[in-house]
């Protein structure tokens, strides 16, 4: 049962073979028995996971079934789903019970599926090893000395120890592309706007954009498919149709054009990641795609210009915890500025606080032109590099890392050496596309993603890419030695 | 840009954050390095460049002003650290 996906379980709970009770209670129990070797979860929803079955039994039987009826997942821990904790992985929101649901939980639940709980991550989504958590790190199934990555930490690792089949994920500068390479899993952060932001916590605004994490290319596509869509209470989604995502899985790949940025492929990244990736375009040139070298002439500028804007979208974002309102409040306040720099000093971790004074600083009196403005430019340059190469070519491929998962406390003290991590998947953030990580192979024991880039609400075209590499290979079907 | 300890303790105050003595010469040392990563953008040429602010270019939808919330002051309190008769507490502000 576990090693079901999302899809082949929709199959069985229409056949009848259990119930979305049995099928929820098995999860349960799994991740209460498991689950203390990876710490994946904050909160464990059972009671109201088992009524939301119960609910999804009896409207079956009723002849009443939506995509995901009975289907077992979990919410990353910055959406909102009310009357649950959502603590963004922070102190400051331990004690914060969601007034009501993100837009992407709302219309999960309309669908059928059933919220096992919220999983772990990084503090307020900043971290790419998901130890920056005020509930402890996780750890990564395939080696529990070692990272998940970041910041769907939590998610990542939950649905590769098949503890749910799925997950929801949010990716500001590759966290749920991150996390998926380094857990083996598939992981899918669509065009900016493409799915609602109401109801998930703010890190970056203009960068922040959910999406699933899964076990499968047709799993991604079938949740999509439900979180997709424009919505009145986030002015930033998108207003552009929504295909179906599932009809074009199993379109030809003959004439693909692949793109190749030969920036990605340079200095510093794993040998073992770069032959894995080779090979897996070799599958994709077996298919009938045709492969050519691309520049991105900027790539190197990515990183600096992210921790300008990032940090600064999150100094602004992040001043509504005040400690009046919600959130963490200091004992004893002895005035009202006492209050607002106990309450930030002591419910933020030490990494939202360092880049809340980045961004403060690069906002500050006499710095905005030289950082902000220039940022914003060089925002534009990567993202017309993008959009150059996008009509020579239908997609890019790229690794999703440069390096397989790495072991915890390895990076932690150095920030600039966590932030290079990102350095093949933030670029996407700065330009708004659509991209996947997918499995595809293993260096060192450890499993590598295959990153895949498309033009503007190009999804379809992006699942359809994954799905007939799933077909083709069984790197996504790997799991964990004794999973 | 190298930072020194002034320069954090004047950047914690503008963003009200509490660092402790301790914290300090970490945060210089490490928002230094982050400043110095951060510096290499100026030696690109950006002249007549359009600064990004949205991926899509998008701008605000409008909509018709009706009213579509209605008043959920009590429910959205039950979060609040200190509240009294509906208003949020703080340390008295004004003598």
């Amino acid at each position: 049962m576990f090693n079901l996906t999302l899809t082949e379980l929709a199959t069985r709970l229409a056949q009848g073979d259990f119930s979305s009770v049995e099928l929820t209670q098995a999860y349960l129990d799994r991740i209460q028995a498991l689950d203390s070797q990876y710490n994946s979860f904050i909160t464990l929803a059972a009671d109201s996971a088992l009524e939301q079955a119960k609910l999804a039994d009896e409207l079956r039987k009723k002849g009443q079934v939506g995509l995901l009826s009975g289907l077992p997942i979990a919410h990353k821990d910055l959406f909102c789903t009310a009357g649950l904790k959502t603590s963004c992985g922070s102190k400051m929101l331990d004690n914060f019970i969601s007034p009501y649901n993100a837009t992407l939980v709302e219309r999960l639940n309309q669908a059928g599926a059933v919220t096992l709980g919220k999983t772990n991550m990084d503090e307020f989504a900043m971290g790419s090893s998901n130890e920056s958590s005020y509930y402890g790190p996780v750890r990564n199934p395939w080696d529990t000395d070692r990272v998940p990555g970041g910041s769907s930490g939590g998610s990542a690792a939950a649905v590769a120890a098949r503890l749910v089949p799925a997950c929801t994920g949010s990716d500001t500068g590759g966290s749920i592309r991150q996390p998926a390479a380094l857990c083996g899993i598939t992981g899918l952060k669509p065009t900016y706007g493409r799915i609602s932001r109401y109801g998930m916590v703010a890190y970056a605004s203009s960068f922040d954009q959910a999406g699933p994490m899964t076990r499968s290319a047709e799993d991604a596509a079938l949740m999509l498919q439900v979180m997709a869509g424009l919505d009145p209470l986030d002015s930033t989604s998108a207003d552009q149709p929504v295909p179906d995502y599932r009809a074009h899985l199993n379109d030809s790949l003959a004439g693909l054009k692949i793109g190749l940025p030969k920036e990605y492929f340079a200095e510093g990244l794993d040998p073992g990641i770069a032959q894995q990736v080779q090979a897996a375009i070799q599958e994709f040139e077996r298919m009938g795609a045709q492969v050519k070298e691309v520049s991105l002439p900027n790539t190197e500028l990515c990183i600096p210009a992210y921790y300008i804007l990032a940090p600064a979208e999150a100094s602004s974002n992040l001043s509504r915890f005040d400690g009046v309102r919600y959130g963490y409040r200091c004992e004893s306040p002895v005035d009202l500025e006492d209050l607002y720099k106990r309450s930030r000093g002591e419910g933020f971790g030490s990494e939202v606080k360092r880049r809340i004074m980045v961004g403060t600083y690069a906002l500050s009196e006499g710095f905005y032109d030289a950082y902000y403005r220039k940022a914003q430019q060089i925002r534009r340059m990567i993202q017309q590099d993008f959009l150059t190469v996008l009509k020579d070519v239908d997609v890019i491929m790229a690794p999703t890392t440069p390096q397989p998962a790495f072991k915890l406390g390895e990076k932690n003290s150095d920030p600039v050496a966590m932030y290079m991590e990102d350095i093949y998947t933030l670029s996407l953030n700065l330009a708004g596309l659509p991209g996947m990580s997918i499995p595809c192979g293993q260096s060192q024991g450890l499993p590598v993603g295959l990153q895949i880039i498309g033009s503007y609400f190009s999804e379809a075209k992006l699942l359809n890419i994954a799905h007939q590499f799933q077909l083709a290979t069984d790197w996504h079907q790997q799991s964990p030695a004794g999973l | 840009m190298s930072l020194d300890k002034s320069d954090i303790e004047r950047i914690a105050h503008l963003a009200r954050l509490d660092i402790s003595e301790q914290e300090v010469p970490e945060y210089a040392t490490s928002i230094s390095s982050i400043l110095s990563l951060i510096d290499q953008m100026q030696a690109t040429d950006t002249d007549g460049v359009l600064p990004l602010a949205h991926p899509l270019d998008a701008v605000q939808r409008l909509r018709k002003d009706e009213v579509s919330e209605s008043n959920q002051r009590e429910r959205l309190q039950q979060n609040a650290p200190a509240i009294e008769d509906g208003l949020f507490l703080v340390p008295r502000v004004i003598e």
